[in-house]
């Protein structure tokens, strides 16, 4: 391994890989905060240059986590494609980057190399790519899945209707839940965060969101995004749950602050098989974002766009249904402004395609972020060019529960009518019969969410 | 040489004449633009501005029904009433009225604003506070280094030995937090009722001052510098759209150095809305009694 590179007459050297990787990133305040970040733009230029020629095994050989040490690093040397693997670890990351982006590299072809690359691996690529490099090559790839109905297809874009309420009141969370769907927003799932994170609520929840999407025969999933263990406590009592939710990190120590594990995550996912209202075969909603492990502080040195890599390989043990990014949501200290976050969406959009994931993005800021709404809606444009299967839905834009902003149901309806794309095959039959779509644009009654009150 | 330049200018002049002919460009002589103007755009009326004497124009309320002829316009208030979401707002296209993005950019103002703008010098001359500042040199290190707001700059730890009470029971401190706009909003009604109920209860209560650029953490500091045995922080919290104003009080007993965050007794959403800040003033002077009688705060105090 050479970690040396001269840049304007001046050398560089790195002590080891892991240096290598948090060097090469793009600016982001987090791996600042870790004092980890490069210090200057030659620098950072030194680690991208030492990284393209590093070979894929020398990344296979030193792991950013020992695989001792770490449930997560375990998880995705356990899954690793061998075959694919050793055909291809002689390459440099450089020339993994110009596969990916070659032209005969189809879907098939990527979908193939990603069982064959450790999350690092592809963390390592990603560092090498523009925003444009990463619109490119995630547009190529086509991850569906499938609950009650099918995400992820082509030509579609699906969204959560996130109806959330400061208070959990019922009639809140059914007021704002009818609002998006008039603007045709909840084919991905109507997903709620609780306030109050017990059985009674979740199951309070999940009961009315199913009872009002049989009375009205939408086509979609329900979850109440609770903690996982009292997701299922709700579940044993007959709670029907569709998707069960869990956030996720990149190190074992961060899963072990969210309280969860590798184990759990199979029990829950056994659960929803025999007891839970979802057809399947995916049956879990995981949601992560660059900085998480950096402001529980256990990163171990690894940058946030790697350890971000990483929550990814872990997540694909599951063969979750969606897997959402929020970047965004965690704050300055992580993530400080605009421009950092589009890069944290684009990067992770890309990367959880090539882990094979159906992705969906969040683009979205906090108030205390140097960033405003046309940052946000450049990036939700970027990330629909992109591929990404869905975006939330929240009324105005304004999560009145969680205190921060992420796409709107107007964003939504919108984006589809930009970038001339569907809803989920099912969801769009419902809208047309609802009378809320038409042509493919949003129809005189979208807007109304009285229609639901005749 | 020169001919050939200067065919190459005709050429292009014509070109030029041509495309204003057709109303394609601006960038045509002077005579030319002249008469394309004329021809094409209205003209504006020359006249100076003068005060007109209406009211300054203020941000749409967004608490109206804005959908036409909607299927069951009680049902839309019914929901309103429910939630505070931005809801029964409809649509230009697929886009948000023009009322509505207003509003939600005014939101967002002012929560930005409380942010990144400081608490005015006026205001803390007002409320008779001295400032000290933090290790963050300025907003942007204070918001992507939060370890640096929890610590006192070695001027400012100099400035409070020199001018505080040492010693106090309960040490009051102004910190600007997430939020500035939140102080100036709420401190002159908390503080005065603070002060005097504590005061009245015969509580040691020290030099009151402003930390900029400050976290809740900086209260282990001061007290550890002034020896003091509870400090109470009156803090802006992270604004939201709703309101930009809201600040939080943190007690803690006896910082030291196995100080948790669970040690802390949090009082927070003080604000017009929430809990009135004169009446958040007086709960807070119950609270520290029975903090000062049970020599702990946070979960301990529960216990």
């Amino acid at each position: 391994m050479n970690l040396k590179a001269n840049i304007s007459n001046k050398v560089f050297a790195f002590d080891n890989v892991k240096e290598v990787l948090a060097k090469a990133n793009e600016e982001k305040s987090g791996d600042m905060l870790a004092g980890i970040g490069a210090a200057s733009a030659s620098e950072r230029v030194a680690a991208k240059l030492v990284l393209s020629n590093l070979t894929l095994e020398d990344i296979y050989n030193n792991p950013v986590v020992p695989y001792d040490d770490d449930e997560v690093t375990r998880v995705i040397y356990d899954g690793l494609n061998t075959t694919v693997y050793n055909r291809i670890k002689n390459w440099t990351v450089g020339e993994l980057r110009e596969y990916i982006l070659d032209s005969d590299t189809d879907d098939g072809r990527l979908k193939q190399l990603g069982r064959g690359l450790t999350s690092e691996m592809i963390a390592a690529v990603a560092k090498l790519m523009s925003n444009m490099d990463l619109v490119y090559a995630a547009k190529k790839i086509i991850n569906q899945a499938h609950c009650n109905t099918t995400i992820g297809v082509p030509g579609t874009l699906a969204f959560r209707n996130q109806p959330n309420h400061p208070t959990d009141s019922i009639d809140g969370i059914m007021a704002s839940a009818k609002e998006g769907l008039s603007f045709g927003s909840g084919d991905a799932v109507i997903g709620i965060n609780p306030v109050e994170d017990n059985v009674e609520t979740v199951a309070r929840i999940l009961t009315t969101v199913k009872e009002f999407m049989e009375k009205w025969k939408i086509p979609t999933q329900n979850c109440v995004l609770a903690h996982i263990t009292t997701q299922m406590k709700a579940v044993e009592k007959g709670a029907p749950a569709d998707l069960l939710f869990q956030s996720v990190a990149g190190s074992q120590s961060a899963n072990d602050a969210f309280g969860v594990t590798a184990v759990m995550l199979e029990e829950a996912y056994e659960l929803a098989k025999v007891k839970g209202t979802g057809t399947g075969p995916n049956l879990l909603y995981f949601e992560t974002g660059q900085g998480a492990e950096i402001s529980l502080d256990c990163h171990h040195g690894v940058d946030e766009m790697t350890m971000e890599a990483r929550t990814y390989g872990f997540a694909r043990k599951f063969s979750p249904f969606m897997v959402n990014n929020v970047s965004g949501f965690i704050g300055p200290e992580t993530i400080y402004d605009g421009r950092e976050v589009i890069r944290a969406d684009l990067e992770d959009l890309f990367m959880g395609k090539l882990h094979g994931l159906p992705m969906g993005i969040a683009p979205c800021y906090t108030n205390h972020m140097k960033a405003d709404q046309n940052d946000q809606e450049i990036g939700t444009m970027l990330c629909a060019m992109a591929g990404s299967n869905y975006f939330m839905g929240v009324p105005g834009g304004d999560d009145i529960m969680l205190s921060y902003q992420d796409t709107s149901y107007h964003d939504d309806a919108s984006v589809r009518e930009i970038l001339g794309l569907k809803p989920l095959p099912e969801f769009e039959k419902w809208l047309e019969d609802m009378g809320i779509i038409e042509n493919g644009r949003l129809a005189k009654r979208a807007g109304d969410p009285s229609i639901f009150d005749k | 040489m020169a001919a050939e330049s200067q065919m190459e200018q005709l050429i292009v002049e014509n070109v030029m004449k041509e495309l204003a002919k057709r109303g394609l460009t601006g960038n045509v002589s002077p005579n030319q633009e002249e008469t394309t103007k004329k021809a094409a755009r209205p003209q504006p009326k020359s006249e100076p501005y003068r005060e007109s004497g209406d009211d300054p124009l203020t941000i749409p309320e967004i608490t109206g029904i804005w959908v036409p002829n909607p299927e069951n316009i009680e049902a839309i208030k019914v929901m309103k009433q429910a939630t505070p979401a931005r809801i029964g707002l409809y649509r230009a296209g697929a886009r948000p009225k023009t009322g509505a993005m207003l509003k939600f950019m005014a939101d967002h103002a002012q929560a930005m604003d409380a942010v990144f703008l400081d608490v005015s010098e006026e205001f803390l001359q007002r409320m008779n506070l001295f400032l000290v500042d933090t290790m963050a040199q300025d907003k942007e290190e204070f918001l992507k280094r939060p370890e640096l707001g929890r610590k006192l700059s070695p001027e400012g730890e100099r400035i409070i030995k020199e001018k505080c009470e040492k010693n106090p029971q309960v040490q009051i401190i102004v910190v600007d937090g997430l939020s500035s706009s939140s102080i100036e909003a709420n401190v002159p009604d908390v503080l005065p009722a603070l002060t005097q109920g504590l005061t009245a209860a015969g509580i040691r209560v020290g030099t009151p001052f402003f930390i900029r650029n400050g976290r809740v953490g900086v209260q282990d500091h001061v007290g550890k510098v002034l020896n003091a045995e509870v400090v109470v922080s009156l803090i802006g919290e992270r604004p939201g759209l709703v309101t930009a104003d809201s600040m939080s009080a943190y007690i803690i007993y006896s910082p030291n150095e196995k100080t948790v965050e669970a040690d802390r007794t949090v009082f927070s959403n003080i604000h017009r809305g929430g809990t009135p800040p004169a009446e958040a003033g007086a709960h807070l002077v119950d609270v520290l009694k029975r903090i000062l009688k049970a020599k702990a705060s946070g979960m301990k105090l529960n216990q």
